[in-house]
């Protein structure tokens, strides 16, 4: 915490700053290094699915064979709706457009929403054919996987609907959005991380 | 002292970013999403189709985090830290995929 001596011997504690030269405020800040920790937090995920798929690869169906792609392929298509959406609020709130904050957002926390119930569904429907987790390695990497995925997404739909909230008591102005933007980049890395979920889980 | 405090003044008010065409983008990621589709069911070697469908998963992340995370107009200090841990997840994968190799 920095601390300022004023003239008359008083103490003001000023908000910590970010590095001068990193030149960004320091809840962005902030929200970069966690994201860097969730980069090597999904690839610690991917890399033990490498390794367990390599080494019993007739454990691993072919695409399509046990999952749904078609209806994942709808749910990724959904997520990047709800990329498109969120940046939009986030270019609303800077041109000072109120209305379109909100509806942006509110697009957004629906879409996100959506996700999660549809990949609910898929987990229903899968258990019902007898794919659960503990259906050996193919089973137990899947749900793993997407379920820490879905968790992500889960939690971000929370903080969407804080943020709505926030918008709908008009607390962001073109000149302080800090919540829309450190939310928005959080979704945008969850979207990031499915693109990325869905091609080595689905598709190969 | 006034010029001091002057200096130190807290700044929240975020950057403003240039925007780029955000639908655009999006129609990209979409036609990406539906060629994976296709490539995923097409009847080739599966090695050059994990090397297509990995290519295509690869841009279509980086479309995301330049164009809608900003990560193309922002300063170079924070680029630097956005892609710090990409290295040590190249290690990582290559690391894992090696004991199968050699």
């Amino acid at each position: 915490m920095t601390t300022h001596v004023m003239d008359q011997g008083s103490v003001m504690e000023a908000p910590v700053q970010a590095e001068p030269g990193a030149g960004v405020y320091n809840e962005k800040l902030g929200m970069w290094v966690f994201l860097a920790s969730e980069v090597m937090f999904f690839t610690s995920l991917i890399g033990s699915y490498i390794i367990l798929r390599f080494a019993h690869p007739e454990m691993w169906k072919g695409p399509g064979e046990v999952l749904n792609v078609a209806l994942t392929a709808g749910n990724t298509f959904l997520l990047i709706c709800s990329s498109v959406t969120m940046v939009k609020a986030f270019a609303a709130v800077q041109d000072g457009d109120q209305a379109g904050l909100r509806k942006w957002l509110v697009a957004t926390t629906l879409i996100g929403a959506t996700f999660v119930g549809v990949q609910i569904f898929e987990y229903v429907k899968l258990i019902e054919h007898g794919f659960v987790p503990s259906e050996g390695l193919y089973g137990s990497t899947f749900y793993t996987m997407t379920g820490f995925h879905g968790f992500h997404v889960t939690i971000g739909v929370i903080c969407l609907i804080f943020v709505t909230m926030k918008a709908f008591q008009g607390k962001y102005t073109a000149t302080d959005h800090r919540g829309v933007e450190v939310v928005g980049l959080y979704w945008h890395f969850v979207d990031l991380v499915w693109i990325i979920l869905f091609t080595i889980v689905y598709l190969i | 002292m006034e010029q001091k405090m002057e200096q130190t003044k807290p700044t929240h008010e975020p950057a403003k970013h240039a925007k780029p065409n955000y639908v655009g983008i999006f129609v990209v990621l979409a036609v990406l999403t539906g060629v994976e589709l296709g490539v995923a069911f097409l009847p080739w070697s599966k090695r050059v189709l994990i090397l297509i469908l990995l290519g295509l998963a690869v841009w279509k992340a980086v479309l995301v985090a330049l164009y809608y995370m900003h990560l193309k107009f922002e300063p170079n200090r924070l680029r630097i830290l956005a892609i710090a841990p990409l290295p040590l997840a190249v290690i990582l994968v290559t690391a894992v995929i090696t004991e199968f190799i050699w």
